[in-house]
């Protein structure tokens, strides 16, 4: 038997790492629907999971792909799939699915240009938004944003314990220069991971009530299979897991799924500072552009420029208070990211009535540090 | 309730769930009422089945049986019952949808697990409309029937549903009506033994919706589905469907091939 967890230091590309955090995570299943620029990771996968043991299908859709990565969560295995943002787009509707029956499982969107079809190979972070608003009705989501191989692997692992601690889909936003970037990665030895397996009922089944939470607001799973027999849909449900339409049923559900994660945020939370102790100009950047931003933050302090960087490692919840917290001090906030203003308006809210420089870029390459340093010169003149 | 007063098939059911929602006359019940008595006469374990439905009428189905049992979206039971075939196959993965859920909106599905020959069993209520959103036409609804949604007339041809599945690679393919309950339960025992991706389609009358509109009883319905149909051992290709004229019904197909979790076993041994 092949060792599950492939301790070492390697030159490798971010999919391929990607892939090796979803392994060492324990990730059991696996369906996506071939899709650049996240095919390499269904093509890893494809090659380790047969002698792991791990179910890997290659699905004639990316609705299918995610509607069995739902089952095979509910069948007691930690689930996912990768894909690219019109591969989202078809997975949305189950996506919601899987935030109202509560299924842990784990969305890779390896982002591209968008809209449509827009431009496969190249980069992007246009799906910000998508992955917090696209399904329909009230819903909080999870996103991880890594900006390097070795966070396409930390990562992963991360997000599968996130989404089995909060029973939860949560998404790993990476994107196509991440994706197809090579860089040193470091896989730790097998004791050194932290690794969440979902809270599991300890009530015999007749006492089981799937949808009842303790003040955690996160409900034990049973597993197809453990005896439970329970039953669990998409419409709105009580705690017995049926249906009821009524308006408290409906109010206390929503509510509950919602604040699981939003009284969590401070916990879910991932952010990483660079100089922003006495920063006049605070950045703002996540992903690939974060790294532009680190380096033009430390040009400026070079040029006597007092910036700072806050990179977003997780994007949803969105951290309100501590960017209110962060940019007390600040002349103003410069939001970088390669789209053409998505996450700058969560900045934007939570800094008001702070000023707010945005700094798009569309297609492929992300900001050069220069643009960014250009943008810091001119609010400190 | 007193021990004698208990109906024969209450621990098959989830009994704080009924009355169920389907309207008098309609086939559902009977499905449902066939299902649960296969497992019981197959003496089989609730804990190691799991009931999965889509989206409609039938897909209330899933929420009255005392097993595992999961209400998916509109389409998806299929690609999200391949997945815990996939990941237990220890348990016996069943779905019961409707015509609509199956072969319009989850068509693509159905074909593919199909052809992946992924264990499980589809019992598939067929009702020739989209009954619980009001009685639109769908994929099998005969040419030139009126509904709200073809008040000329439907202008579509109807998918045959066993011709299309064997086609697809089913390795077990019938026909049968809420009429014919002893053939029904029958082809369930046997479906719920089978290895392999099988398929009964199930004729059921929707009265409120396609009988009203179509000025049909729900008595005349269900005197339809004794009156027009032929017991015939044929291949599903001949196996004609008009619930007007001539329904041919029976079990056409049951052959043996590898399940898509037998191969993928079979490619870990090796692989190891």
């Amino acid at each position: 038997m092949a060792d599950r967890v492939l301790t070492g230091t390697r030159f490798v590309h971010g999919d391929w790492a990607c892939a090796e955090g979803a392994i060492s995570a324990g990730c059991g299943y696996y369906a996506a629907y071939p899709i650049t620029p996240a095919t390499e990771i269904a093509e890893r996968i494809a090659q380790r999971f047969p002698v792991l043991g791990g179910k890997f299908i290659q699905f004639e859709d990316e609705i299918g792909a995610i509607a069995s990565v739902i089952g095979a969560s509910f069948s007691g295995l930690k689930a996912m799939t990768a894909t690219s943002g019109p591969g989202v787009s078809l997975m949305l509707e189950n996506i919601g699915l899987a935030v109202m029956t509560e299924a842990p499982c784990v969305i890779v969107n390896v982002m591209r240009g968008g809209p449509s079809t827009g431009q496969p190979t190249m980069g992007a972070q246009g799906d910000v938004m998508q992955c917090r608003w696209g399904m329909h009705g009230d819903v909080e989501t999870i996103a991880l944003a890594p900006q390097s191989v070795q966070e396409m692997y930390d990562l992963t692992v991360e997000a599968f314990n996130l989404s089995e601690a909060y029973r939860t889909p949560v998404f790993l936003l990476s994107d196509a220069n991440i994706g197809h970037l090579y860089e040193r990665l470091t896989i730790p030895r097998e004791e050194e991971l932290t690794l969440v397996d979902r809270k599991r009922p300890t009530l015999p089944p007749s006492e089981y009530l799937p949808y009842r939470a303790d003040e955690s607001l996160v409900p034990p799973m049973a597993s197809f299979g453990d005896g439970y027999r329970f039953y669990s849909t998409g419409l709105t449900h009580d705690e017995k897991g049926y249906p009821d339409m009524s308006v408290e049923t409906q109010d206390k559900l929503v509510r509950r799924l919602c604040d699981k994660i939003r009284r969590n945020t401070d916990k879910i939370t991932r952010v990483e500072a660079l100089m922003t102790d006495d920063c006049e100009v605070l950045v703002v950047a996540y992903g690939i552009a974060a790294r532009s931003a680190a380096t033009a933050v430390k040009q400026a302090r070079e040029r006597g420029l007092k910036a700072g960087l806050l990179r977003l490692v997780s994007l949803w919840p969105f951290p309100d208070k501590l960017l209110e917290k962060r940019a007390e001090d600040a002349k103003a906030v410069i939001v970088a990211e390669m789209n053409y203003g998505q996450l700058v308006r969560e900045v934007e809210r939570a800094v008001k009535p702070k000023p707010v420089r945005f700094l798009p870029k569309l297609g492929e390459n992300p900001h050069t540090p220069g643009e960014i340093l250009e943008a810091i010169r001119r609010i400190d003149a | 309730m007193t021990e004698e007063m208990k109906h024969p098939l209450s621990d098959y059911l989830r009994m704080d769930r009924l009355p169920h929602i389907w309207c008098a006359g309609c086939g559902l019940g009977i499905i449902l009422h066939s299902y649960v008595e296969a497992i019981q006469e197959l003496s089989m374990d609730l804990d190691k089945i799991v009931t999965i439905s889509g989206i409609g009428c039938a897909g209330r189905a899933s929420g009255y049986v005392n097993t595992d049992a999961f209400h998916t979206t509109h389409g998806r039971a299929l690609p999200f019952a391949t997945g815990i075939s996939i990941s237990r196959p220890d348990l016996k993965t069943v779905v019961i949808s409707g015509d609509g859920d199956l072969f319009a909106i989850g068509g693509n599905h159905l074909i593919h697990a199909a052809r992946r020959n992924v264990d499980m069993l589809v019992i598939c209520s067929n009702n020739f409309n989209y009954g619980m959103t009001g009685a639109q036409y769908g994929p099998t609804t005969p040419l030139n029937t009126r509904t709200p949604t073809s008040p000329y007339g439907s202008i579509e041809n109807p998918f045959n549903l066993v011709a299309l599945v064997a086609s697809s690679g089913a390795t077990m393919v019938s026909r049968w009506t809420v009429y014919h309950v002893y053939h029904l339960k029958n082809a369930i025992k046997k479906g719920l033994q089978k290895k392999g991706f099988s398929f009964i389609e199930v004729i059921s009358p929707c009265t409120t919706g396609f009988g009203r509109l179509n000025k049909q009883t729900p008595i005349e319905m269900m005197r339809q589905l004794r009156d027009n149909t032929k017991i015939m051992k044929v291949h599903p290709t001949e196996a004609t469907i008009d619930p007007s004229t001539e329904i041919i019904i029976g079990d056409f197909v049951d052959v043996r091939k590898p399940t898509y979790g037998e191969i993928l076993r079979e490619l870990e041994a090796k692989a190891r």
